[in-house]
């Protein structure tokens, strides 16, 4: 079985591919070959030993899909995928767009909907969980500086400032947000989510949806090391029904078909929980929802193939994920074949 | 004093480790702790925790009274345990 993955970018804010190709290697050991694509000629995982047998360099989401399509023909015939599995952020819009194309090539996937995309998505969450006892941090969305005095009756400080795609920035007064709303509108463009800050400690869940509303398996963690990115780089499984009770009525909701990361604050105040943000895919930690008995990554695999998956019912509570770096040393040579042929044997 | 319950769940180690699964949440106390929350678990009333202090640790009521209200206190905030 041959899988083409994408974000092997196991930098200070991690992309998930390399933990996913872990976890899938972990089952399918050697009946599976793992194509690494990457956008980049140093993402780290096309270096790394045991993860992707060979990597291809692929062009950006910004490219358009002609260019993306193109690449993915070339590489597919002299790989011939079985499946391909995107697990960026970015890269989800347009993998959705191209999986008629894929399928006509004999490539799975396993993705959400267009429209189930955009209901997650960071400015559309309040609308979307509005009235359904889900609770979400109420946000505005702003163009301009001046929209903070225009709906200052709407929310209090401190608030969230935050970008469209990624970032995020908690601000105490107008003057604080007026900053970060220039530094987010020269990175990530308008609009400029404004959302309620709401106080506690963060707790994220892993979870696999199979599309009909059912959640496959889904494994809760709290945050123990926070990055200066909002990143955990510590966390430990925990055992709170509340939240997976929470997590099971979301994937219902949202009917989702692929990896997806939830993420919650529980308020200091009343101890409820609020869902933050739905990360489209597996967050970079999803080993740990392996290491805790559930192999989330794998049953996708099977999900692909039309296997029946049994849900997950079990995890171990009390794991630990204690994430590090290290200095991969490598040879020019390597970096040669991936820059000048855009591709990297490494099996 | 009040009597309290211990939160369900919580793991204790015989080496001071404490463990809330619920939310996550470690906390290392010393072996007099393990020992009143061992006695908790044992759910024994206040007056008989406070013995036990005596017994253990040589020391007078007073003390060992007011020493268990701030640790029960502290438990309290924590949400280790609950007030009965």
């Amino acid at each position: 079985m041959k899988i083409g993955i994408t974000g092997l970018n196991n930098v200070d804010s991690p992309g998930p591919g390399v933990p996913v190709i872990r976890a899938i290697k972990d089952k399918y050991k050697s009946n599976c070959t793992i194509i690494g694509l990457i956008y980049d000629s140093l993402e780290p995982g096309a270096y790394m030993e045991n993860v992707a047998e060979k990597s291809y360099m692929i062009p950006y989401p910004s490219s358009g899909l002609d260019s993306l399509l193109i690449r993915l023909k070339k590489i597919h015939e002299i790989e011939k995928f079985d499946i391909i599995i995107p697990t960026l952020d970015s890269e989800l819009y347009g993998f959705v767009k191209l999986t008629p194309k894929l399928e006509e090539m004999g490539i799975k996937t396993f993705l959400p909907t267009l429209d189930q995309l955009n209901f997650r998505a960071k400015d559309k969450l309040y609308d979307f969980f509005k009235n359904s006892g889900i609770r979400v941090p109420k946000n505005i969305l702003i163009t301009s500086p001046e929209d903070f005095k225009k709906f200052e009756d709407e929310f209090e400080y401190p608030v969230v400032i935050k970008g469209i795609f990624y970032d995020a920035y908690i601000v105490k007064n107008e003057d604080e947000a007026i900053s970060a709303f220039n530094k987010m509108r020269f990175k990530w463009g308008v609009p400029i989510i404004v959302q309620e800050f709401v106080k506690g400690d963060e707790y994220n869940v892993a979870a696999l949806g199979d599309g009909t509303g059912a959640m496959v398996g889904g494994v809760p963690m709290k945050k123990l090391t926070i990055t200066d990115k909002g990143k955990a780089w510590a966390g430990i499984t925990i055992a709170d029904p509340d939240l997976k009770e929470l997590a099971e009525k979301i994937m219902d909701k949202l009917k989702w078909r692929s990896g997806i990361e939830l993420e919650f604050v529980k308020e200091e105040k009343s101890n409820e929980y609020y869902l933050l943000e739905v990360n489209p895919r597996f967050p970079a930690w999803v080993y740990l929802a392996v290491a805790a008995g559930q192999n989330l990554p794998a049953a996708l695999i099977d999900l692909m193939n039309g296997k029946e998956v049994k849900k997950f019912t079990e995890y171990e509570i009390g794991k630990i994920f204690i994430r590090y770096s290290w200095d991969l040393i490598t040879d020019i040579k390597k970096f040669e074949e991936i820059t000048v042929k855009g591709v990297l044997s490494n099996g | 004093m009040r009597k309290y319950k211990i939160s369900s769940n919580l793991a204790i180690s015989e080496n001071g480790f404490l463990f809330y699964p619920l939310t996550g949440e470690s906390f290392t106390v010393n072996q007099m702790g393990v020992q009143i929350l061992n006695l908790l678990k044992k759910e024994e009333k206040p007056e008989q925790i406070i013995s036990a202090i005596i017994d253990e640790y040589d020391t007078d009521h007073a003390t060992a009274e007011r020493d268990l209200g701030e640790f029960l206190t502290q438990l309290k905030n924590y949400k280790l345990v609950n007030e009965l």
